[in-house]
């Protein structure tokens, strides 16, 4: 586990820039966001999950619509969630439907989002960053 | 100082009803029986039952736990919650205005006509656009139209390929909302380190898809723009439309006109600039202005003038509109009280607004620099236009106490909260915009108040985090107010029964 000031970032991950991790599991990917993500949008109150069978794109600097897996609502704003890899959706977290506040108390765990069929993670998984670099990343901000 | 608003504990009006109890009566036998389909008529109306007096005391003390630009400083940024004069209401309120109906025959609505074909006049001429429509009920709906107009002029074109809408990191949600809502998708182009758009960002960003960009100027943080001109190159070259969202207005009115910038197509918040007063759900109003080569997509009817027979008529014949877009004419009695509060401020008047508008949070911008706990992200020697942008994230890094806390604390000074969390590129953002209608002392105290607040967050972070106590309603749980929404009588009794 590295920490980020307040802020955990557990090692084994892999982190995008928009905050967003990754966990490889075989050839799948599951992708949530961080625990920086969650204690600065607040107590979510929906989770706009994205269709299974869906193709994303991975996030760029440029975002458009086909890189968005759906939507977090706090009481402060809502966000998108980017994609941090290419490919299909497999599964989403159904529980988060009733209880959006998971992404809150365990980001890492219960909260993820949704498992992807990554279709070029070997080149993709280049674009991310693991804990240490994520936790460097986080301090510049 | 001491603030304390009213706190009556006062049931809901449902609660209140006993049944037979009327303010009314109605007579017994309708005068004229009008046939109602069976399966249309209801046995019981489940309204509340009460007398006048009690119906007028319950409101009287909802309308006194509330607070409103009448009761106090509203220095919510973005809405321009400026002060609405009551002559406007008055003028609204006469007979000839509010005693017409949009079925009787033109001849009958001559003044009403001219009052909208002067109107219009007006906005032309502030905006520097070649037409106005005034039927758009709504800010929003005005975006959405413009996107309807952005996407008949370029099927005109038969250019079917522009399916993007840009608009920057720092746009109001109801940009890519209205964008999306008329079919494109929308991209965003990220401010640069000065707080404007990112001119080599959205030079990458244009391309044959493009439709338009959504522009606000001056933009969200209260900045001017001042690249607009090359903007404005970079979007048209492109082949697309520029829109500017009159959400901002105030800080320009007068001085300088989205037309003169280069914008296509301009939406008019009415409720902001023009003193009517904020809709809360009620009638709006958000014309849209046009320039030469858009005015035939503008929806119908416009009111048009024959000078021939010296009179004005509604025009629906025009080919090329795309349609309707609201009942009848949009709201009227908005329309009243924008043009009484025109011509109260005649064009001088106009530009004054806006200066005292800007000198107003330049002086707070200047103030509350000094205060330790809040900051500038972007260029605090740049002046700012009518509203600021702050950050209160010093304060937060400090205490742990961030911009909510101080939104909710400064109710208990008798100020309405500025807007925050808003734009979401400024960590812990507090918008502030005092507007052209407070004094130096009320800004004074304003000021004073922040000051205060985040000194009680060092010294006494507990009332902080326990304000508001000086209102009618203390700590809301926003949270449980978002997952579990209770919004009518009928879900307040099937929850309580459940």
């Amino acid at each position: 586990m590295v920490k980020a000031g307040n802020y955990d970032a557990p090692d084994g991950l892999y982190y995008s820039r928009e905050h967003e991790w990754v966990k490889l599991e075989g050839k799948l990917a599951r992708v949530g966001i961080t625990d920086y993500a969650q204690n600065k949008l607040g107590d979510v109150v929906y989770v706009e999950l994205p269709e299974v069978g869906k193709q994303v794109k991975q996030v760029t600097e440029q975002k458009t619509k086909e890189m968005e897996l759906g939507a977090v609502e706090s009481i402060k704003a809502v966000s998108a969630v980017y994609s941090p890899l290419s490919g299909a959706i497999k599964e989403t977290n159904a529980a988060l439907q009733e209880r959006p506040e998971l992404i809150n108390t365990s980001p890492y765990n219960e909260g993820w989002i949704c498992v992807l069929d990554a279709s070029a993670l070997e080149t993709e998984l280049k674009q991310l960053i693991d804990a240490k670099a994520y936790a460097e990343y986080l301090k510049k901000l | 100082m001491s603030y304390q608003q009213a706190r009556w504990v006062e049931p809901l009006i449902f609660e209140l009803s006993k049944p037979g109890r009327v303010g009314w009566t109605l007579p017994e036998k309708p005068r004229e029986r009008i046939n109602v389909p069976k399966e249309l008529l209801r046995e019981k109306l489940e309204l509340p039952e009460l007398s006048e007096p009690e119906v007028v005391r319950h409101y009287t003390r909802l309308s006194q736990m509330n607070y409103g630009v009448d009761s106090g400083f509203y220095p919510l940024g973005s809405c321009t919650m400026k002060y609405n004069p009551k002559v406007c209401e008055e003028l609204a309120a006469l007979e000839a205005a509010n005693y017409i109906h949009p079925h009787q025959a033109e001849e009958t609505v001559q003044g009403a006509l001219e009052l909208m074909y002067m109107l219009e006049r007006c906005l032309t001429e502030i905006a520097g656009v070649a037409r106005v429509s005034l039927q758009t009920s709504a800010g929003a709906h005005g975006e959405f139209v413009a996107m309807l107009i952005t996407r008949a002029y370029h099927k005109s074109k038969r250019d079917d390929k522009r399916n993007q809408v840009i608009v920057p990191d720092s746009a109001h949600g109801t940009n890519p909302a209205s964008a999306a809502m008329a079919g494109y998708d929308v991209v965003t182009v990220p401010s640069n380190a000065r707080g404007r758009v990112d001119l080599d960002a959205l030079k990458a960003t244009v391309s044959e898809r493009t439709a338009a960009l959504m522009l606000t100027n001056p933009n969200t943080l209260g900045l001017f723009e001042d690249q607009i001109i090359e903007i404005a190159k970079v979007v048209h070259d492109a082949g697309g439309l520029l829109f500017y969202d009159g959400a901002n207005l105030n800080g320009i009115l007068g001085r300088t006109r989205p037309g003169d910038m280069g914008f296509d197509i301009v939406h008019f918040n009415l409720h902001k600039t023009f003193a009517t007063p904020h809709g809360g759900g009620g009638p709006g109003a958000g014309p849209i202005g046009v320039q030469k080569e858009l005015e035939k997509f503008l929806p119908v009817p416009l009111v048009e003038y024959d000078k021939k027979k010296g009179r004005y008529y509604f025009d629906y014949d025009r080919p090329h509109s795309i349609g309707k877009i609201k009942g009848f004419y949009g709201n009227f009695g908005v329309l009243v009280k924008a043009y009484v509060y025109l011509l109260l401020m005649g064009g001088e008047g106009l530009s004054e607004v806006t200066e005292a508008a800007v000198l107003n949070a330049n002086y707070i911008m200047r103030k509350l620099l000094g205060v330790d706990g809040y900051e500038l992200k972007f260029n605090p020697s740049d002046p700012c236009k009518h509203e600021v942008v702050f950050s209160a994230e010093p304060l937060k890094r400090m205490t742990g106490i961030g911009a909510h806390f101080v939104a909710k604390r400064l109710l208990d000074f008798g100020m309405h909260a500025p807007t925050y969390y808003f734009p979401p590129i400024v960590p812990e953002a507090l918008m502030i915009e005092p507007t052209e209608s407070e004094s130096k002392e009320e800004l004074d105290r304003f000021v004073e108040a922040l000051r205060t607040i985040a000194e009680e967050a060092k010294s006494d972070p507990d009332k902080v985090c326990s304000a508001p106590t000086a209102t009618a309603i203390g700590r809301l749980d926003e949270v449980k107010a978002s997952r579990q929404p209770i919004l009518s009588w009928r879900a307040y009794r099937k929850s309580a029964k459940g």
